[in-house]
């Protein structure tokens, strides 16, 4: 019988490939109480998926990843929702000239593993993440200091592996030389990239990437790639955002839609992003738990100067093109209160934000037909405005070219690309045919991280190659400032006349639109649009 | 019959070959690179971008990478994510038996009721029951996954309270039930409207009319007779139906937060994790592979009259 023989062949195919799925299974019998939904009894669980780097403080700079840095690391300051400082593992840190900084720390602070959390923990890493050979993302979050370029030059090998401007002057104190005056560098410690290292961190990065010992809030438990990261609250933590509650579980989900849903059952405490599809029914779904708070980003549309149509082009043009947005509308209709209409360059979280005493930024066809056309009008009565379509910007930038469309005549239309890197690739290669969507979330709440890291001639997020020498002039000299607050007013002056220049349309301001259970309580958001981990309690 | 497997089997070589390059310079010619996506919205430094696209040998040609690729892939070595430094052995032996495990439970599920609707409707054609398998099915045809998925959801999670509206454990097949029914739908509806199709043709045939004549029981009849010859056209399609089952599930894990190899490729696509692309496609091409020559093996089972030498 052939049919028989062909029949044995057949069975002898189903029955490799059963017992291959059965490994499988078998492999992953173990991996049941590893990765599955049970949470220990006082954890809070929150939809924050697979980071995508290793865990190293100055490597993350994705939001997934830096919620699991923040809770195993404390830096030595930190920020309150108003943006102002709180020491947490430093005691002080001060300045007499904006270039020589002295740091104390806390005594008796220790790492998860019991090791001492000392001034040299703190230079030991800093040059360790400023070295090039180390490939560190936030390498040049460093660059202020002396002694930089010798670790980290632009090409070739380091020619040192300390920075000369870290000096220990004991335990607990050390001094931090920079290249410049820098009257805002404390609020660039704040970051969480300027995070210490134990030493059993050199001995084995890699592995110390995927299961860290910090200094923070919380103890690294375990990590189960693309399912669940856990930590447990730190008990001898003695900083002043100690853990409310007994742990946290980070949970990966594929989709907002499906998180969102978990929430609603009761198997996720807290939600970061509810998905547009949810968004006009969870304020009804979740009651009190519905989180609706802004925090300092902005979005707004830069145009590439080295394009036909903004090379040379008049202020005016651009003045006109943001009163044509109907901004209101828009983050009210389209974008579902999401947003907040912009008002300035900076949001309203940051340091020296101000009231411009403008109304370019307010919706007015007629003016804004006036001042493109004494402005020249635009090239061919025609732009594009460059997105990614894997964002769910779509249906905005549509709204917007509507706007202008309608009320000035211009002619304007969405350039999609497939996916964030294609995007990021148009930009970096000056591909950008007239203009792009343009987003920043604060590194540090003061209004310098607008500005200067978007519109100095030489920053490396310029990516509208936007050049003013008057403008850069101005930031220089509020560098040079000797306290903070005359950098703010000197960068306040920068912005207005920013408004004159306009290197870019500002639109709006983020919200963060969240929620959480009612198995949890006291959930706050932070200036940048983090829940505040440590501050949430279950009932 | 044995050394036909083994020719195709030598076959599969050159065409798993052929498909890791074709996919290989897909990848490369997309643009966007993997080390400055990475850096994201925010300031970066070009000078470290380049140092790791320098380490990780993205500054050489295509060929050369290729060739440095497959020559570790012989050795069983899949390479290592960009981002997250893990090994892709590592990700694909996570994601593969989830995503299995899914489709074993769908594809049994298709072939079952699928099989039984068609065969049902199958024997009396134009008849009451026949007009309703129709009807439902083409409502299954017609109904994208994604409202299925949250009908079903809707109805077992929050109205009845039978299931947890996400899958919790993706090892878990009580878990996996919502997901495959899903899944396995769309398919469903071609099984029986196939089965339906082609026994209602054969019952007419004359070996059917012989077989009756000599008397046979009419279980023989229908099980033995009829059905063997009415499955070959549904067989080649369960066969191309299994390969689409692992790689079109990225809706249905979507929805109900399955970690499988659909949402597992899909972001290393727009992540540009080229190696990761690769060697879970690759494995995907070798799945459809072996599921063809099943198939056609299959044939012989069915009908005697086909045979390998």
């Amino acid at each position: 019988m052939r049919g028989a023989k062909s029949a044995k062949w057949v069975a002898g195919a189903i029955i490799v490939a059963m017992s291959a799925t059965a490994c499988g299974s078998s492999d992953s019998g173990d991996g049941k109480d590893k990765g599955n939904g049970n949470k220990p009894a006082g954890y809070v669980s929150i939809d924050v998926g697979e980071p995508q780097k290793p865990l190293i403080p100055a490597d993350t700079n994705e939001s997934n990843g830096s919620y699991v840095i923040q809770a195993l690391f404390t830096q030595l300051l930190d920020f309150d929702a108003n943006g102002e400082i709180v020491y947490t593992n430093a005691e002080s840190v001060s300045t007499e000239d904006s270039k020589t900084w002295t740091v104390k720390l806390k005594p008796g602070w220790k790492f998860h593993n019991g090791e001492a959390v000392t001034s040299q923990s703190y230079i030991d890493a800093w040059n360790w993440y400023a070295n090039i050979k180390n490939n560190q993302q936030n390498s040049f979050w460093f660059g202020d200091i002396v002694g930089y370029d010798d670790v980290h030059p632009e090409k070739g090998e380091p020619k040192a592996d300390k920075m000369s401007g870290l000096k220990a002057v004991d335990d607990t104190t050390f001094t931090i030389e920079l290249k410049d005056k820098v009257p805002y560098f404390n609020y660039k410690l704040g970051y969480s990239t300027w995070a210490p290292l134990p030493k059993v961190f050199y001995d084995d990065p890699k592995a110390f990437g995927q299961k860290p010992v910090g200094n923070g809030p919380y103890k690294f438990e375990k990590w189960t790639h693309k399912k669940l990261i856990q930590v447990a609250a730190n008990p001898d933590y003695k900083g002043p955002d100690k853990a409310a509650n007994k742990g946290i579980q980070f949970k990966n989900y594929t989709t907002v839609e499906a998180a969102y849903q978990d929430v609603l059952s009761g198997n996720l405490d807290i939600i970061r992003q509810v998905g547009p599809t949810d968004l006009p029914k969870y304020k009804q779904d979740l009651g009190n738990g519905a989180i609706e708070q802004p925090y300092a980003a902005i979005q707004s549309l830069v145009p590439a100067f080295y394009s036909k149509t903004f090379k040379d082009i008049d202020p005016k043009v651009l003045q006109g093109l943001s009163m044509a947005i109907d901004r209101d509308t828009i983050t009210k209709t389209v974008l579902n209160n999401t947003r907040t209409p912009a008002t300035s360059f900076t949001p309203p979280q940051v340091k020296g934000n101000q009231d411009l005493g403008t109304d370019v930024f307010t919706y007015n066809p007629e003016k804004a037909k006036k001042l493109i056309t004494e402005g020249g009008g635009v090239p061919e009565n025609k732009f594009f405005i460059q997105y990614n379509s894997d964002g769910g910007h779509k249906e905005w930038v549509t709204a917007v070219c509507e706007s202008i469309r309608k009320a000035t005549g211009v002619d304007c239309v969405g350039d999609p690309k497939p996916d964030f890197p294609t995007d990021l690739e148009a930009r970096d290669n000056d591909q950008v045919k007239s203009m792009y969507r343009g987003g920043w979330v604060a590194d540090y709440p003061v209004n310098v991280n607008f500005i200067k890291e978007l519109y100095h001639t030489n920053a490396e997020s310029n990516n509208g190659r936007f050049s003013n020498k008057e403008i850069d002039k101005m930031m220089a000299e509020g560098d040079k400032a000797s306290s903070l607050d005359e950098a703010v007013k000197a960068y306040q002056e920068v912005e207005k006349k920013l408004l004159e220049e306009m290197p870019a349309i500002p639109l709006w301001y983020y919200r963060i639109n969240g929620g959480h259970g009612d198995k949890v309580d006291n959930v706050k958001v932070d200036f940048h649009g983090d829940i505040e981990l440590t501050q949430v309690s279950t009932k | 019959m044995g050394r036909y497997v083994a020719r195709r089997l030598l076959q599969m070589i050159p065409v798993f070959i052929g498909s890791t390059f074709l996919i290989f310079a897909m990848m490369f010619a997309l643009p966007g690179d993997p080390v400055r996506a990475l850096m994201g919205e925010q300031a970066y430094d070009p000078a470290v971008v380049a140092h790791i696209r320098a380490d990780l040998g993205l500054d050489q040609p295509l060929w050369q990478q290729y060739a440095t690729y497959l020559w570790h892939l012989v050795q069983g070595d899949f390479g290592t994510e960009i981002a997250s430094k893990r090994e892709i052995s590592e990700i694909i032996a996570q994601a593969f038996p989830v995503t299995i495990r899914l489709t074993l439970f769908a594809f049994t599920f298709t072939v079952l009721v699928g099989i039984s609707l068609g065969v049902i409707a199958g024997l009396r054609p134009d008849s009451v029951r026949d007009r309703g398998l129709l009807t439902l099915t083409l409502v299954l045809i017609s109904m994208p996954s994604f409202v299925l998925g949250y009908l079903m959801q809707y109805l077992f999670a929050f109205q009845w309270g039978i299931t947890t509206p996400t899958v919790q454990d993706s090892n878990n097949f009580g878990d996996l039930f919502l997901p495959a029914v899903v899944l396995g739908s769309l398919s469903l509806a071609y099984v029986a409207r196939l089965t339906r199709t082609s026994m209602a043709e054969n019952l007419r045939a004359d070996y059917m009319r012989t077989a009756v004549a000599k008397g046979l029981p009419r279980r023989r009849i229908v099980g033995v007779h009829l059905m063997r010859n009415s499955l070959i056209p549904v067989v080649t399609f369960l066969g191309t139906d299994i390969g689409n089952l692992m790689t079109g599930a990225i809706v249905t894990e979507g929805i109900f937060n399955v970690q499988g190899v659909g949402k597992t490729i899909f972001d290393a696509l727009t992540r540009r994790e080229g190696s990761t692309v690769v060697g879970i496609a690759s494995l995907i091409v070798l799945v459809f592979l072996l599921t063809s020559l099943l198939v056609d093996l299959l044939y012989a089972v069915l009908d005697p009259r086909i045979r390998y030498a």
